[in-house]
């Protein structure tokens, strides 16, 4: 993550410009706090794994759960402004992407837009897209496709290209 | 010398976080994807709740193989120790890394997983237990950390004092791209701390101008030009430390050091009028720098040299001014973190969503408690705990929420239970009679399916025989039966009559066997599809069934072990940032003290140094008069 680097590296370098012993004495006290506040990461961490499974038993049972993801295609450049998901022809997600939300799908993220719940059996799910292109032309997309849900979770991966990938704009795929 | 070895060993950390999750481009896991998304925002606990849930998944599967997370399993696995580090779990990471050192891996994965657990140790001040990890490292070493496995080897062996070892290694990274800066600087500092100064003044010489492309290159030459220039300006070589303060770019962060150092190096070659070059230009720059507050007295001190003693009075004045009100400014940011303004203002949201957040803190209207701090903020140790708090306040707004979600949890169960109790006795006793319906039709069509595979090597034509021709073959029987005893010849005739029917019946069944055989497995086969889609029914009632139970029954436990335990954890966040916030504000106040202490004997000169330049302002204007 070369910001990441750069961005610690100039702290660091800022760092070394300080006096000497400005935290002083203090020092081993942080140290015992930061081994506390690392032990209650912890704790939290766990006990929200545990409180994931139970929404998920609790709000979306696998037997109607469905998951809609959006993916961008690999180094596509376009700037998604937002996404819209209709699943048989009610609106289920609307959204607006961010500067760093947009930055994470470029690197590779996958962002879940929606969870919720559908009987089993087929279903059409809608896809609208807006954005920009590289070259500042305006990049607005539907796609129209069935899925079929079965007893297990349904998860559909939506993947977005700019035309010039030569990839469809809006592409499914199961998972 | 302003630097300790800790320190600058923090570049060879920051350098090997370079090496970030690896992504294919291929991505086989949604949810893997998932957990990148949110680490690419920074998100780490998101993200590190999303591939823990993921791991523990897949390391619960009989066969992983098969499951999608199997394709990024190494990734996932170095991934988390990234995730965990970033968010500062160092433990967590650690033990993240071990296992896989400890799984059966190739040399590559487990010389890096080595070296990201050196990292870690190195991180954590265990020099050690970092050089012991470098040295599991054999073999092929991955060709994208090969220089940073050997920074962080150079590094660690100046945090153990083996500051020989070290120039060994640094000497081989000096043409490192990926290292452009670090290298040479480390390096001057190495042979510096062994002792060799000539050649450290020359490593620093070349560190101070290699040709930097990125910010934090561009950084690490000022501060060898910066550390150089001071070398030089002890040593009494003023005219070169000159040069190498003014390599110094003016932006950036050394430049205050340096403009004070090199007029300080003008004065010592007794150049006071060169030395208010730089001095002029730092005593106009943001005066809460300690830099600049030195300036505002030695500009007027530059003057007083120069006999230019009414201007240096002036100046005198205007820092006596200002030392006055940053005193009073420093003064109202103590009372100001007394009364706990300073943690407020440090978790406002719309501070922390700009990733300089830190920098943004010293424009916060009405937190004056920050402007002093600049430097405070940017000290590691500092920062880590700073970091911690606002770690805390994170899980703490967590907590709170999820507190309020379980009533919301128990609201939909106790909906649920009222929708779906009433409903469920005649449900259930539908069920039943459905249930036995359908093992009554089954276990029929077992029976046939068990005859039909008997005639074949036993053949039955009688079992293939309609329920007409049952009929008529059982009515057959009762006439024979009642014609038994009978022996006139009447009745002689009827029982011939019978025996041609039946061997006309007997005919037709015999003589129709195959086609009725193929006949009767068709059926049977039709009835196999009834009885597969009547199956599904009937399997698909019972999952309706049991999701009905399984939506608000068996939540009770969870939900008040959960709520325990978030109540327990909030209790312990609370603790621990009162802790943490105190220690903040502690060390906040302390080096606010210090600095006040500071402006305090500033101040004390410039009052002495303004009554005596009047005065020999004032003597020389009455010379001037005299003469």
């Amino acid at each position: 993550m070369p910001v990441i680097f750069r961005t610690l590296a100039l702290a660091l370098i800022w760092a070394c410009s300080l006096p000497a012993g400005a935290v002083g004495s203090d020092r081993e006290q942080m140290k015992g706090l930061d081994e506390q506040v690392q032990e209650v990461k912890s704790d939290v961490l766990s006990i929200a794994a545990e409180l994931g499974r139970l929404e998920e038993k609790l709000l979306y049972p696998s037997n109607t759960q469905v998951a809609v993801f959006i993916a961008l295609a690999d180094a596509d450049q376009m700037r998604l402004d937002a996404v819209q998901v209709q699943i048989d022809g009610q609106p289920v997600a609307h959204y607006i992407y961010s500067f760093k939300e947009l930055d994470a799908l470029r690197k590779g993220g996958v962002q879940r837009v929606y969870a919720g719940n559908v009987t089993t059996g087929e279903h059409q799910i809608e896809i609208s897209v807006a954005g920009k292109l590289p070259g500042g032309a305006d990049f607005n997309q539907t796609g129209s496709f069935a899925f079929q849900k079965g007893v297990e979770p349904k998860l559909v991966g939506v993947t977005l290209a700019s035309p010039d990938t030569g990839q469809p704009a809006i592409a499914i795929g199961d998972w | 010398m302003p630097r300790a070895p800790s320190r600058l060993l923090g570049f060879g950390l920051a350098a090997s976080l370079a090496a970030g999750p690896s992504l294919g481009n291929d991505l086989k896991d949604l949810h893997f994807g998932e957990a990148l998304f949110h680490a690419y925002q920074g998100h780490y606990f998101d993200a590190l709740q999303r591939l823990d849930t993921e791991l523990g998944q897949y390391h619960g599967l009989d066969e992983p193989q098969y499951d999608s997370l199997h394709y990024h399993i190494g990734a996932a696995e170095f991934d988390v120790g990234d995730f965990e580090l970033n968010y500062r779990m160092h433990h967590r990471a650690g033990r993240a890394i071990r296992a896989v050192l400890e799984g059966n891996v190739d040399a590559a994965v487990r010389n890096e997983a080595a070296f990201r657990l050196a990292r870690i140790h190195f991180q954590k001040d265990q020099p050690g237990d970092a050089l012991q990890a470098l040295q599991r490292i054999q073999g092929d070493v991955p060709r994208e950390i090969e220089d940073d496995v050997e920074f962080l080897r150079a590094n660690v062996y100046m945090a153990l004092g083996r500051y020989g070892d070290a120039v060994e290694v640094l000497a081989g990274l000096q043409r490192s791209e990926s290292l452009t800066g670090f290298a040479e600087y480390n390096l001057g500092i190495a042979l510096l701390q062994d002792g060799q100064t000539q050649r450290a003044i020359d490593q620093l010489d070349r560190a101070g101008q290699v040709d930097a492309r990125d910010g934090g290159s561009v950084a690490i030459r000022d501060k060898a030009n910066l550390v150089l220039g001071t070398l030089l300006f002890e040593s009494a070589d003023y005219q070169r430390a000159e040069q190498s303060l003014d390599r110094v770019r003016l932006d950036g962060p050394f430049s205050n050091q340096a403009l004070l150092r090199a007029g300080w190096a003008e004065v010592s070659a007794g150049n006071f009028e060169r030395a208010l070059v730089p001095w002029n230009m730092l005593a106009a720059r943001e005066v809460t720098d300690a830099a600049v507050q030195e300036a505002l007295l030695a500009a007027p001190f530059a003057y007083s040299k120069l006999n230019v003693h009414g201007r240096a009075a002036l100046m005198y004045g205007h820092a006596l001014e200002t030392y006055t009100n940053e005193l009073d400014r420093v003064d109202a940011s103590i009372d100001s973190i007394r009364k706990g303004s300073f943690l407020e203002a440090l978790v406002r949201e719309e501070i922390r969503q700009d990733k300089d957040w830190v920098i943004r803190l010293r424009t916060l209207p009405e937190s004056p408690e920050t402007y002093y701090l600049m430097a405070l903020l940017a000290s590691h140790d500092f920062h880590t705990a700073l970091q911690n708090y606002l770690d805390l306040e994170d899980l703490r707004v967590r907590l709170v929420a999820w507190q309020t979600s379980f009533d919301a949890f128990e609201d939909i169960i106790g909906l649920r239970e009222q929708n779906y109790e009433p409903l469920l006795p005649d449900v259930d006793a539908q069920f039943r009679e459905l249930d036995s319906q359908i093992r009554l039709r089954v276990a029929q069509r077992e029976h046939l399916d068990e005859r039909l595979q008997g005639m074949l090597t036993a053949p039955r034509p009688d079992h293939l025989a309609t329920a007409d021709e049952r009929v008529v073959l059982e009515r057959l029987g009762q006439i024979e039966a009642r014609l038994a005893d009978a022996d006139d010849p009447q009745q002689q005739e009827l029982r011939e009559r019978i025996a041609r029917v039946r061997g006309t019946l007997t005919w037709r069944l015999r003589t129709e066997y195959h086609e009725r055989f193929t006949l009767a497995h068709q059926h049977l086969q039709e009835l196999d599809t009834v009885i597969a889609a009547m199956t599904q029914s009937y399997e698909s009632l019972v999952r309706t069934r049991q999701a009905a139970t399984h939506s608000y029954v068996g939540y009770d436990v969870p939900i008040t072990r959960l709520r325990k335990r978030v109540a327990e954890a909030l209790a312990k966040v609370d603790r621990l940032m009162a802790r943490q916030g105190h220690m903040l504000e502690t060390v906040a106040i302390k080096e606010l003290q210090a600095r006040r202490e500071r402006l305090g004997e500033y101040q004390a000169q410039a009052r002495f140094a303004v009554a005596d330049s009047y005065d020999r302002a004032t003597r020389q204007q009455t010379s001037e008069v005299q003469n």
